[in-house]
């Protein structure tokens, strides 16, 4: 079994088998975690270069521990503090790097596209770690990991994905790798957050009323606010946002059913979710984080066997 | 196509491999066994059928590693991984892994790596049900051998659970 794929810049590109295969090697990863020994030499060959032009705690965290249990001899690079401050462009930064004998490529940019512009012009396997609006692959594997531990399946699961739709790359990917699994998704937040076309385009339901999401859902996977990304205003204040949209434990009793919470971080305590609700016995955020580190391990893998085709 | 050991065979060598391990390791206190993934569970399963039998108050505890992660040939080809579960300490214990064909020593060689990962064993045996001798790449030799067979690089050997048989292809 291999990957169709050698760069895992989107769920776009992968196919159902494909993530078939990074999940059910994810789950002998964290089998693996769980030793007293944390630690396999599959990727002792392997070199990777973590490059970060976004902020990141978890994911950066996540990819350098789970390169690390895999042996894998990493190098970080954060612009802030590099030649990238003095002008530098993306395209020389990492030929720099990759002349240094650099296999892999794990990056997280602003911009989308930009790990797909450097897969057409370097030789390593990339790993896109989120960018821009677009996708962010690695998360949208953990959750489905997340859920399938949870839940047993993703098919014919009914997940809602709520809050800022538009400027969301966990959204996107989420959406692509839960319609190619089967899973059944809406997406609900306040009409300026989500895109006109998504209906269209990848045949979820899209609804504007979170109480009623909520009712229909067996997951809930609620996304920040992304003000940074948010050039005008689009809803009136982050208090009335919590009014509208945000989960209290209030709506959640009134269910009457015990549905999932997820969250892939950083919360806006009191925005999207309520603090009672994020450290409620419901939320599977700490897990989901937990099992990062193993799903990452698990598409790290599978790429550095990849590698070796080309 | 050559028949190594026939079903008939293939009973007897296993009973015979049960009672060796009895012999050396009873009670099984200081002793656990662990079958190698995926076609060494095979074997282990029956071995270890067989001691519970003959010894039903004997507590035996018995694992199943995988070692596709501890491989030395990630670059050249990729394996699926399979579940390992050792659900026991190993240190300070006698291991008896437990494989189906013995061949270059390389997934042995693997399985000791993974093996210490767990703790320190006191001892770890090797037990396989057919030792291909001359075709060796380490210096990794079996404790306990259902049949040791001369054989080329070129020829495979099957081991079918299924009839259950062993054949030279």
């Amino acid at each position: 079994m291999q990957l169709s794929t050698r760069h895992l810049l989107g769920i776009k590109d992968l196919t159902a088998q494909d993530i078939q295969l990074i999940l059910d090697t994810a789950a002998q990863f964290k089998e693996v975690l769980q030793r007293p020994i944390k630690k396999v030499p599959s990727l002792r060959d392997v070199t990777i270069v973590n490059l970060f032009y976004e902020n990141s705690t978890r994911t950066r965290i996540s990819f350098e521990l789970a390169e690390k249990r895999l042996s894998a001899d990493t190098i970080n690079f954060t612009a802030s503090g590099s030649s990238a401050a003095k002008g530098e462009t993306l395209l020389d930064t990492v030929n720099n790097i990759l002349s240094m004998k650099v296999d892999l490529v794990v990056m997280r940019h602003s911009a989308s596209g930009a790990p797909h512009f450097l897969a057409k012009h370097i030789p390593a396997a990339i790993v896109n770690a989120g960018d821009g609006i677009n996708e962010h692959p690695t998360q949208a594997l953990l959750d489905a990991f997340s859920v399938r531990e949870k839940l047993g399946t993703l098919e014919g699961k009914k997940i809602a994905i709520l809050g800022d739709i538009m400027h969301s790359r966990v959204a996107l990917s989420n959406i692509y790798l839960l319609k190619k699994m089967g899973a059944e998704v809406t997406v609900a937040g306040p009409p300026t957050l989500i895109p006109k076309y998504l209906q269209q385009a990848f045949g979820v339901n899209v609804s504007y009323n979170i109480e009623e999401t909520l009712k229909w859902c067996d997951v809930a996977n609620v996304l920040r606010i992304q003000l940074e990304r948010q050039n005008q205003p689009l809803f009136s204040s982050l208090r009335e946002y919590n009014l509208a949209y945000g989960i209290s434990r209030k709506l959640l009793d009134s269910l009457n059913k015990e549905i999932v919470i997820m969250h892939p971080g950083p919360i806006n305590r009191g925005v999207e979710l309520d603090s009672d609700v994020a450290d409620s016995k419901q939320s599977i955020i700490l897990q989901q984080v937990e099992n990062g580190v193993a799903v990452r391990m698990a598409a790290l893998y599978l790429l550095a066997g990849k590698r070796s085709e080309n | 196509m050559k028949t190594i050991l026939s079903n008939e065979q293939l009973q007897l060598t296993i009973q015979r491999l049960s009672h060796q391990l009895i012999e050396n390791h009873y009670p099984f206190t200081d002793t656990v066994i662990v079958g190698l993934q995926p076609r060494g569970i095979f074997l282990a399963d029956k071995i270890v059928n067989s001691i519970r039998t003959s010894y039903p108050a004997v507590k035996l505890h018995y694992g199943k590693l995988d070692i596709t992660f501890y491989r030395d040939d990630v670059h050249k080809e990729l394996h699926v991984a399979n579940q390992t579960t050792i659900d026991f300490d190993i240190e300070n214990k006698n291991v008896i892994l437990i494989d189906d064909v013995l061949y270059t020593g390389r997934t042995i060689r693997a399985a000791m790596d993974a093996l210490v990962d767990f703790g320190r064993p006191a001892k770890v045996e090797l037990l396989v049900l057919v030792d291909r001798r001359f075709n060796r790449q380490l210096p990794i030799q079996p404790d306990y051998t259902g049949k040791a067979i001369d054989s080329i690089l070129s020829q495979k050997v099957t081991v079918d659970w299924e009839k259950p048989e062993v054949i030279l292809l």
